[in-house]
């Protein structure tokens, strides 16, 4: 194994034969280098795309932070090194190493993937080879490095299950810590890594996947998952944190320009909307809110500990943010005349929104986006996204005509149902609003419109649903780009195939994984950047394995067929979403569950969280009964 | 109230390129707690100067950069006023970024792009050269050095101000004003030694008033 020096040695000679070669040198500002022979347990933490992306996210920030926090270990980072690079590093014998230290990933005791979306997981194998580590969990033993991943695509962990040797499930903020006690302990005892994987299976929201076995019907869909041995969990819950741990404010400042260069302040985990597309809005049940003082103090300190131009307060829903007028004022009246920009996304479509950015909006105001999802109020019906028409105009005609001349609406085609119609739909509400926009501004207002396509996702009320067809999907789209041809209106959109790929990999199964593994091995990697998506690449790995992409995602799914996923929880019931589902078909929107508890089953699995944190800071009703009446949960 | 640094741009720095740099001075001076000025209009930015750019992988041993600060010129900026921000700038530079000196000057002097009139740089010389005394003197009583670049030809023997060889490293001094760029791997091209052997550091910038 290379010594870090001796991998300073020979990046020195290819560093600048390649593009921002900032990106692989580290030497951040806020980047913690500790001692590595005093830390007991060493990770890195892999963010799988380019450094540019990965160094503005806030999940990689959060258990950075943590691991560094703790006495006995170190945390350092690595990201995937752009094409110009990966070849430099093949060429001259160069594994991915850590920014920090420059250690190889091979000599850390963990390796942490982030998972956020699925398009990475071809990145993910491109780096456990580029670190020379065997990409099967059942190829490694001892001398080899524990290779984790977390993040929101983990909760279909099924596709990435021969890569990985355990998925966090939720949030990582505790069970991280845990994995780490073990793991030093493990390193104390001299334990067997068998023996080691044995005792995170049991770790609560640890999935090991070499103690489960998948099993088929004949006609290929999934008869069942089980655990091989009667020790380990038959369903992982995910892991839910019942009190937000402090927001981190030591974020690390890239010395190049990065996608995001901000701070960002997470005000609120969770969402109350119950949007049947939005799987985040599922996944990360229940809701919990910083507070005002909270969120003032940690932007406060980490502005201070920065020097970020832009603070950016984010929560999927921020508008539901109970005392969201209070903040905005706290923020205005912290930061004014500081040359800042703050972004609050995620804003409802009213006219308070408008009011709330008017008061944030400083002297580098960009865009205002809203995301109607839906253009017809049958669809807005259907998807539980409830606005009527008159609503968004009202908002649209308020935004320009206090100045913005840029508006950004964000629709999704391919919801359940939908018809040519509904498709038309977007095409007049855009042009509805382009009217507003020129009655307010004249000539020089612009109208962004961004259509994405929906892909029913895992634990939604929509997992049932099949997706388009490419021939729909571009049907769809050129009715689009002939109805929104106007040079005030640009519009955005997902190719088809890019969907198709995206809706594979967060809905198959085990057999998906020798999928990813083939195309990876015809050189699939950097799924998610245009230039390098190759379709043919992954029809052929489909080919090659005997499977048929369609079977993965355009099959209208009966109500009891088992998912990939049934194995894996994040608490909300399979019964709570079918039901949703089915509210759906007969076009029944279920109001915010801040109004009444719909019951998905968040509270009978956390009563005891709950009842530990009374009050307004969780947003799901009180658990008044003791703890020993908990299990049934309630009516 | 306008500040001129003298800092360095060495280690992992140096991959840092130029209009990356004027971000990190921002974020520099505003962990610092230094109130910057911005510049009028649509898209406000700081107003910083940095002298003149550093090609990457070079080192800067003694770069120059002019900020503004929302601060009165009057009254002059004290020396213990000065220390104290330039400690407080180091506190919160990043690794690789050295302050030097820090003191006032005039508002109204020229922009300091324009005030640069020469570069020196020391080049360290892979081992097992020979006869490059003889080199050294040859292109220096050369009366022009004819060379191309992008293109277009120019001489290079008038940007050369001074050569000398110390040990395994070369020093020289060359022209850097608008136009009239000396650069130092062409002068290693002329001496016959492949740039990409040489480590380069930029060792000083020499501004109009300092000229001899």
């Amino acid at each position: 194994m290379l010594s870090p020096d001796e991998i300073d040695t020979r990046l020195e000679r290819v560093l600048l034969s390649v593009q921002k070669p900032g990106r692989y040198v580290g030497g951040e500002v806020n980047s913690v280098r500790k001692d590595w022979d005093s830390a007991a347990t060493r990770m890195a933490l892999v963010f799988p795309d380019l450094y540019d992306l990965g160094i503005s996210n806030l999940g990689i920030q959060i258990l950075y932070d943590l691991v560094n926090a703790r006495p006995d270990a170190l945390a350092e980072r690595a990201y995937a090194p752009w094409v110009d690079m990966e070849a430099q590093m093949r060429a001259h014998g160069i594994p991915l190493y850590s920014l920090e230290s420059r250690h190889p990933l091979a000599a850390f005791d963990l390796v942490g993937f982030s998972l956020p979306y699925e398009t990475l997981y071809t990145n993910t194998l491109n780096l456990l080879d580029l670190a020379g580590i065997p990409l099967r969990a059942a190829g490694r033993d001892e001398r080899h490095p524990l290779i984790i991943a977390g993040g929101h695509a983990c909760f279909n962990p099924e596709p990435m299950h021969a890569f990985m040797d355990a998925f966090v499930i939720g949030e990582g903020e505790e069970v991280l810590s845990e994995i780490l006690d073990l793991l030093g302990r493990a390193k104390q005892r001299g334990q067997g890594r068998d023996d080691l994987l044995l005792d995170l299976a049991r770790l609560p929201g640890v999935y090991v996947p070499r103690f489960y076995s998948a099993e088929y019907h004949p006609d290929g869909t999934l008869a069942r998952v089980s655990p091989t041995r009667a020790d380990v969990p038959a369903v992982v819950v995910k892991r839910m944190v019942a009190q937000l741990p402090p927001a981190p404010v030591k974020f690390i400042v890239p010395n190049i320009e990065a996608v995001h260069n901000r701070v960002a302040i997470e005000i609120m985990r969770g969402c109350t909307r119950g949007c049947r597309f939005c799987q985040a809005g599922m996944i990360t049940r229940p809701v919990r809110e910083r507070s005002v003082a909270e969120v003032v103090a940690a932007a406060e300190a980490a502005i201070q500990s920065s020097g970020f131009e832009e603070l950016a307060l984010l929560s999927l829903s921020s508008s539901d943010y109970t005392p969201i007028l209070e903040l905005v004022d706290a923020i205005g009246a912290k930061f004014a005349g500081r040359h800042l920009t703050v972004a609050l996304p995620s804003l409802r479509i009213e006219s308070v929104s408008v009011d709330l950015m008017e008061k944030l909006k400083g002297r580098r105001s960009s865009g205002f986006t809203l995301a109607p999802e839906a253009a017809s109020e049958r669809m807005r019906r259907i998807i539980n996204k409830y606005i009527p028409d008159e609503q968004i105009l009202a908002t649209a005609s308020e935004i320009y005509r206090r100045g913005w001349t840029t508006l950004k609406l964000y629709f999704m085609i391919g919801h359940p149902s939908e018809t040519l119609e509904d498709v038309q739909a977007i095409i007049d509400l855009c042009r509805r609003v382009l009217a507003e926009g020129r009655r307010a501004l004249g000539n020089r207002v612009k109208l962004h419109a961004g259509v994405s396509t929906f892909i029913p996702k895992p634990h939604t009320p929509f997992q049932w649903v099949a997706v388009d067809t490419p021939e729909q999907i571009s049907a769809k789209q050129d009715l689009l780009k002939q109805g929104l041809r106007d040079r005030s209106i640009k519009l955005s959109w997902t190719e088809p195939q890019d969907t198709l790929l995206e809706a594979w990999l967060s809905r198959g199964d085990r057999r998906m994984a020798e999928v990813i593994h083939a195309a990876w091995r015809a050189g699939a990697k950097f799924d998610a950047w245009g230039e390098h998506f190759r379709y043919d690449l992954w029809l052929a790995a489909f080919q090659e394995q005997g499977l048929d992409p369609a079977f993965y995602t355009h099959r209208l799914r009966p109500p009891a067929e088992v998912f990939p996923w049934d194995h894996i929880s994040d608490a909300v019931r399979r019964k709570f979403l079918l039901a949703d589902y089915e509210r759906s078909l007969a076009g029944e929107v279920r109001a915010d569950c801040r109004e009444s508890c719909y019951a998905c089953g968040i509270l009978p699995l956390f009563a005891d969280e709950r009842r530990a944190h009374p009050g307004e800071y969780w947003k799901c009703p009180e658990v008044k009964s003791p703890a020993a009446s908990a299990p049934g949960g309630l009516p | 109230m306008r500040v001129r640094l003298t800092f360095s741009k060495t280690g992992s720095l140096r991959y840092i390129g130029h209009l990356d740099l004027h971000q990190v001075w921002e974020r520099t001076a505003r962990r610092a707690g230094l109130p910057l000025a911005y510049t009028q209009g649509f898209h406000p930015g700081p107003r910083l100067q940095i002298a003149c750019a550093l090609p990457l992988g070079i080192a800067g041993l003694a770069e120059v950069v002019d900020l503004w600060l929302d601060l009165p010129a009057e009254p002059p900026l004290s020396p213990q006023a000065g220390a104290e921000w330039q400690q407080a700038l180091q506190a919160a530079a990043p690794p690789g970024l050295a302050l030097l000196s820090l003191a006032q000057v005039d508002e109204r002097s020229p922009a300091l792009q324009t005030q640069v009139a020469a570069a020196e740089y020391r080049l360290s010389l892979p081992p097992g050269i020979t006869g490059l005394d003889a080199q050294v003197h040859s292109l220096l009583d050369a009366p022009s050095l004819p060379r191309e670049r992008r293109g277009k030809p120019y001489d290079l023997r008038p940007l050369i101000f001074s050569l000398e060889r110390r040990d395994e490293s070369l020093h020289m001094r060359l022209s850097m004003r608008e136009g009239a760029t000396g650069r130092p791997e062409e002068v290693l091209r002329v001496l016959g030694i492949d740039p990409a052997e040489a480590r380069i550091e930029r060792t000083r910038l020499v501004l109009k008033d300092e000229m001899d």
